[in-house]
């Protein structure tokens, strides 16, 4: 496991550059706390968060696992400001502010980032101009500079190198007839480029050769710094393996019921939910 | 709009009868057909069939009487022993009048099925408007007789043939069913409906409407076959209204006729309602066939389908015309059409409109529409390996065909519509010298 | 707020909250008496000092227009028009030619700078000398026919030396009377339909463009057509004629001031290319539409249609139709020369209480002739569109093609869109092919931006871009600009 060895490495090495370098460490990021939300299913309120309680540092990766049905896409939705899902109840701040009061663009603006599990086609919207657009309403949000064309080709291209895509990439529509891997691959970029706070990666490792997830997994790593934390939903080992979590956390009917080291997911491989689900029954 | 109605066809040919009325609901609908005449070729519903045809006779009414040896004899032809149809229960029309002595009697109908004639106890029900439609106008005022079957809720009916026979009468006569369908909630019916008048030398119009009301959860399917004589005239108009989760299946095989029309207007009135409006038409000579639908997505979450193919050869001509009109609450509509024709013969012509008038913003709506020759790649391919010119060429016109009549549901309707489309196509797809 | 709410009103306030265009130009003018009789049509024609047959033709076409109705078959409704509370000819008073821009009247100069038309281009614009090697930099020649009248020509210098004219119809009635005589009326006949016959009878100016064989225009070729005074309708006639394997690229821009009556535009425009010729005729349409609650803008009811004579003529529209309270307009084709080539491209956006009704007809005559229809449809606030095309296969279009591909937006559900194919197919080798969608901008799709941090208008204005981009992609660069700035769009293709 060099690879997970070479990430403690790095971030043991962040961690002594934050704390010597003196800023101020906010100890969470992200706090939910009490999270109940429910989707109209045919004219009845469907409650499918039932109470979720998690806190993700800055600096960290979390992964969430759980069988199908238990609510963690749900999570990364209403993170992310889906208006389809009503929050009943709890709060969630992010970087101290309530993220639940923000509209979806405040929310990236804010830094948080949302990997879909399969992103939506935009049809006859150039993969570029896109990605430039929202670059650039980010930065501006964020009081910084826009970038001109000159300058967000350079970035964009440094990027597309990291992650072994191909310039016509950025030529082509928005998703439009791009393969599985093509798609997770076009997420990571967007990551990338919109340097988030947080990044929610909704099983970016779904459907995923071995190849693709090495890099999927490699852009995630080139992230990681003090002011990077990652959100990891999976089914998988492998994906951990690459990324090293520092948090795993179960999730089952709607609720967080179990968290712990990284030796929790391997728990699960081999034994399945089923355990997980009677704690949660 | 700014224009003054244009002047409609008139009504000449039925003149007298339509002085002689007394009913007054009939003398309203002759009326509203005086105001506005039949349909001219202005009015954009009938912008490519003509109804000059009409004008051309007088139309008289049929002899209640028949010749009952010819009855039996056209019956026994079209349902020989041992065919699908055969046993099924059957009520028969001649020239418009129910003949009981040819028709299942009510206690052979299944539990829960009623039928009574329209003649004993004439009903013509709101769905279908002589206000709107002059077709529906002239047959308000003049029908004479039709059946009105009734299928109490829950009840499974089965398959119930309905058969319009036209055999010689004394001149030009015109005949003005008025039929009614109701479903109860939660039951189910297929009708089979023939229409059928192959020793007629004398053209005769059949003007049929049907009303059918299909209830919550119900499942009518409606199959018809139209094989009217060749100088005849077939202009039919279903008004159907589908209710919540119920379900309305209607498809058409046109051969017959020198001109014909079946058009079906059919409104999804309540949530998760779903029609398919299908059909297929075979046509030659000097043919024209005509398959019109209005439908009226009125509810929320409703599904429409349609599929219609036309086949054309010599100088025959089909029209399909393909509305689909989603109104401003019928959100999360998905409706769909696809019409597609083979011309056949350098004399033929396909006229088609598909229309899509929407007024919800959430709905998925898309029509297709294709118009070509045989392909003739599949052909070459056929005679390489030793099948003759005409067969190649039934064949294919055979597969483009069975393609439809694969989506009646009713295995014995469709089995019988196939067999009926295998004879049409001897008759209509024979060398290739009327063809190309 | 849901997103689609804000949705909406986002893109109600893209369609026109500010139309920009809607200024109004005090120039002392030169009024015909209000109404239409046969004096009004003699009086324009002396005043444009035509010749006998043309004034001959005008009252032919007038006589043919009192005969007919109005055509009602358009899903479009008003209330009646009342032909005779209009002015038929109004013209800035005529002065001697100005030797400078200081002695061009100011107002007009100020007109087409609120018009974008750049300073030195606008010095060309109202006839004032330019050094030579100046004109070569510019790369659209402009003819700006105002009110009725064609104010001036650009370029003329350059052009004629290509042996290209380009001019407005009037002046071409006097210098190139045998062309014009040739041509008018000879693709849209005098009484071809109620509009077309009220333009033949009371046309004031438009432009007129003779390519003769062989010549590839050297630089596009573009009108600026704006009514500005009150009262008056204007009914400008374009003809276009290009010869054997000749080329021209047309613009036209349409503005009007804002106003709270209606004013009628009834145009013609034809079109004529013969054996291997070309004309890509590319219009934006930004008449004033009407406020929010429907009231004032332009009735837009224009016939444009062109003949493909030759072999392997090709006629293509491109349309971006976002202006007009009415519009009633469908460029046609009609496709004679074997091999000939017919296209539209349209994109048509209606909002508020606007309503469309528009696409095309291609005829399809000759042999293997081939047409392509691209229609977007854009229907917001209480508005609606119409697309209503015509594909015809006569009995000789063997081997004819056509392809079809027509998809509706709507935005918020106080709006209607509709289509309406009519397909004729008499030739048994002909092929036709449509393909029709609607649908909304789904809430995945605009999820999807926000979640990348863009705002719900940009996010419109970026998917809305991305359903137009087919249509877009046609228009000359001089025109993609304003489009896409009526559209309100970035930056697409600043890669590749």
């Amino acid at each position: 496991m060099t690879v997970v060895t070479d990430i403690k490495r790095k971030q043991d090495l962040c961690r002594d550059v934050a704390e010597t370098s003196g800023v101020k460490k906010m100890s969470e990021l992200l706090k939910i706390s009490g999270l109940h939300a429910s989707i109209d299913a045919d004219g009845t309120p469907k409650e499918i968060l039932r109470g979720v309680d998690l806190v993700i540092p800055p600096g960290e990766v979390h992964a969430i696992m759980g069988p199908n049905g238990c609510g963690k896409s749900t999570l990364s939705y209403v993170l992310a400001g889906r208006e389809e899902y009503e929050v009943t109840a709890g709060s969630v701040s992010f970087i101290g502010r309530d993220l639940l009061a923000m509209e979806p663009e405040e929310r990236a603006a804010a830094g948080l980032f949302l990997a879909f599990q399969s992103p939506v086609e935009l049809p006859g919207v150039n993969n570029a101009n896109f990605l430039r657009t929202a670059v650039n309403a980010v930065r501006r949000a964020r009081g910084e500079t826009e970038l001109d064309a000159v300058g967000f080709l350079k970035a964009v291209r440094a990027a597309t190198k990291n992650l072994s895509m191909s310039d016509d990439m950025l030529k082509r529509n928005v998703n439009v007839g791009f393969s599985g891997g093509e798609k997770k691959r076009n997420e990571v970029l967007q990551m990338t480029m919109l340097q988030p706070k947080l990044a929610i990666l909704d099983e970016t490792d779904s459907g995923l050769d071995v190849d693709a997830l090495r890099i999927v997994a490699e852009g995630v790593r080139n992230l990681r710094s003090p002011d990077f934390s990652a959100l990891v939903i999976t089914h998988h080992q492998r994906l951990l393996d690459y990324l090293g979590p520092d948090r795993i956390h179960v999730m089952a009917k709607g609720r967080i019921v179990r968290s712990g080291g990284p030796e929790l997911a391997k728990q699960i491989d081999v034994e399945g939910y089923a355990s997980f689900l009677a704690e949660a029954a | 709009m700014n224009a003054i109605a244009p002047a409609g066809r008139s009504l000449a040919p039925f003149e007298t009868r339509l002085a002689g009325l007394h009913d007054s609901q009939r003398k309203a609908a002759a009326g509203d057909l005086a105001r506005v005449g039949l349909p001219g070729p202005r009015i954009e519903a009938w912008h490519y069939t003509n109804l000059r045809a009409l004008s051309a006779h007088s139309f008289t009414e049929p002899d209640a009487r028949f010749d009952e040896q010819a009855a039996h004899a056209a019956l026994e032809a079209l349902f020989p022993k041992g065919s699908a149809l055969e046993k099924l229960p059957r009520l028969v029309l001649v020239n418009g009048h129910l003949a009981a002595g040819l028709s299942a009697s009510a206690a052979s109908l299944p539990a829960g099925v009623s039928c009574l004639s329209f003649a004993s106890s004439p009903e013509f029900g709101t769905l279908a408007a002589p206000q709107r439609d002059p077709l529906v106008a002239l047959n308000t005022a003049l029908a004479s007789d039709g059946v009105r079957l009734s299928v109490a809720s829950g009840v499974n009916a089965g398959q119930i043939v309905l058969v319009s026979l036209a055999l010689s009468s004394s001149g030009t006569v015109s005949f003005h069913p008025r039929h009614s369908v109701a479903l109860g909630a939660e039951a189910s019916l297929t009708l089979i409906e023939i229409a059928a008048g192959d020793d007629v030398s004398d053209p005769y119009f059949h003007n049929p409407v049907l009303t059918c009301s299909v209830a919550e959860k119900a499942h009518f399917e409606h199959v018809k076959l139209q094989r009217e004589a060749g100088d005849a005239i077939h202009l039919a108009t279903v008004y159907a209204d589908i209710a919540s989760h119920a379900t309305y299946e209607s498809f058409v095989l046109g051969l017959g006729a020198a001109l014909a029309r079946h058009e079906v207007h059919a409104g999804l009135s309540g949530t998760h309602a779903a029609v398919h409006v299908n059909g297929a038409q075979l046509l030659g000579d000097a043919q024209v066939g005509d398959i019109t639908s209005v439908i009226m997505h009125g509810a929320p979450d409703c599904i429409s389908r349609q599929t219609v193919r036309n086949v054309l050869t010599d100088r025959a001509r089909a029209v399909f015309q393909g509305k689909v009109l989603v109104e401003r609450v019928a959100q999360k509509t998905d409706g769909y059409q696809m019409n597609q024709a083979l011309l056949l013969s350098p004399g033929a012509e396909i006229d088609a409109k598909p229309e899509l008038e929407i007024y919800a913003d959430d709905v998925r709506c898309s029509h297709g529409a294709t118009v070509g020759a045989l392909d003739e790649e599949q052909l070459f391919y056929l005679r390489s390996r030793g099948i003759a010119d005409a067969h190649a060429r039934r064949i294919l016109v055979e597969a483009f065909l069975i393609e439809v009549t694969e989506l009646v549901q009713n295995e014995a309707a469709r089995d019988f519509l196939d067999g009926e489309l295998a004879r049409a196509l001897v008759k209509r797809v024979t060398t290739g010298e009327n063809l190309s | 707020m849901p997103a689609v709410t804000e949705t909406r009103e986002q893109v109600e306030k893209l369609g026109q909250s500010s139309y920009k265009w809607g200024f109004e130009t005090d120039i002392e003018m030169d009024f015909a008496p209000k109404g239409l009789n046969e004096d009004t049509i003699r009086l324009i024609s002396a005043r444009k000092e035509e010749p006998e047959w043309l004034l001959d033709w005008r009252l032919a076409a007038f006589r043919a227009w009192q005969t007919m109705t109005e055509p009602t078959w358009a899903k479009v409704t008003y209330p009646p028009i009342d032909y005779q509370d209009a002015h038929y000819y109004a013209a800035p008073k005529k002065k001697p030619g100005p030797k400078s821009l200081e002695e061009v009247d100011p107002e007009l100069l100020r007109t087409y700078e609120k018009l974008g038309i750049p300073l030195h281009e606008q010095a060309l614009l109202v006839g004032v000398e330019v050094p030579e090697g100046e004109e070569a930099r510019l790369p659209v020649a402009v003819d700006a026919v105002f009110d009725s009248v064609s104010v001036a020509t650009t370029f003329r210098k350059t052009l004629s030396e290509a042996g290209v004219i380009f001019c407005p119809i009037s002046e071409a009635v006097r210098d190139h009377p045998d062309l014009v005589r040739k041509y008018l009326g000879s693709v849209v006949p005098a009484g071809d339909n109620f509009y077309a016959a009220l333009n033949a009878a009371v046309f004031t100016d438009g432009s007129f463009v003779f390519v003769p064989k062989g010549v590839r225009c050297p630089m596009e070729l573009s009108t600026y057509f704006r009514i500005n005074a009150r009262n008056t309708g204007q009914f400008e006639r374009t003809l276009i004629i290009v010869e054997d394997g000749a080329s021209v690229s047309y613009l036209e821009g349409c503005t009007a001031p804002m106003r709270d009556e209606n004013q009628l535009h009834a145009a013609v425009v034809e079109l004529v290319a013969m054996e291997d010729a070309a004309i890509k005729y590319s219009t934006v349409q930004n008449w004033y539409p009407g406020d929010e609650n429907g009231l004032g803008g332009i009735y837009n009811f224009v016939t444009k249609r062109g003949a493909c004579r030759g072999a392997r003529a090709k006629i293509s529209w491109t349309q971006v139709e976002t202006g007009s309270a009415i519009t009633w307009k469908y460029p046609s084709c009609i496709l004679q020369g074997e091999g000939s080539v017919g296209e539209f491209y349209s994109v048509a956006v209606t909002n508020n209480h606007q309503q469309a009704d528009t696409g095309t007809k291609m005829i399809h005559i000759g042999r293997n002739t081939r047409s392509t229809i691209i229609a977007k449809t854009i229907s917001a606030g209480q508005s609606d569109s119409t697309y209503r095309g015509l594909v015809r296969m006569m009995p000789k279009a063997s081997g004819a093609r056509n392809f079809t591909q027509c998809d509706s937006l709507l935005i918020g559900d106080r709006c209607g869109a509709h289509t309406v194919p009519y397909i004729e197919n008499r030739n048994m080798s002909a092929r036709i092919e449509h393909e029709a969608t609607t649908s909304k901008i789904s809430e995945d799709q605009m999820f999807y931006c926000r979640q990348r941090g863009l705002s719900e208008e940009d996010a419109v204005g970026l998917i809305v871009n991305g359903f137009c981009k087919d249509v877009l992609r046609e228009l000359p660069m001089e025109f993609a600009v304003e489009a896409q700035k009526l559209l309100q769009i970035s930056l697409e293709g600043s890669v590749g």
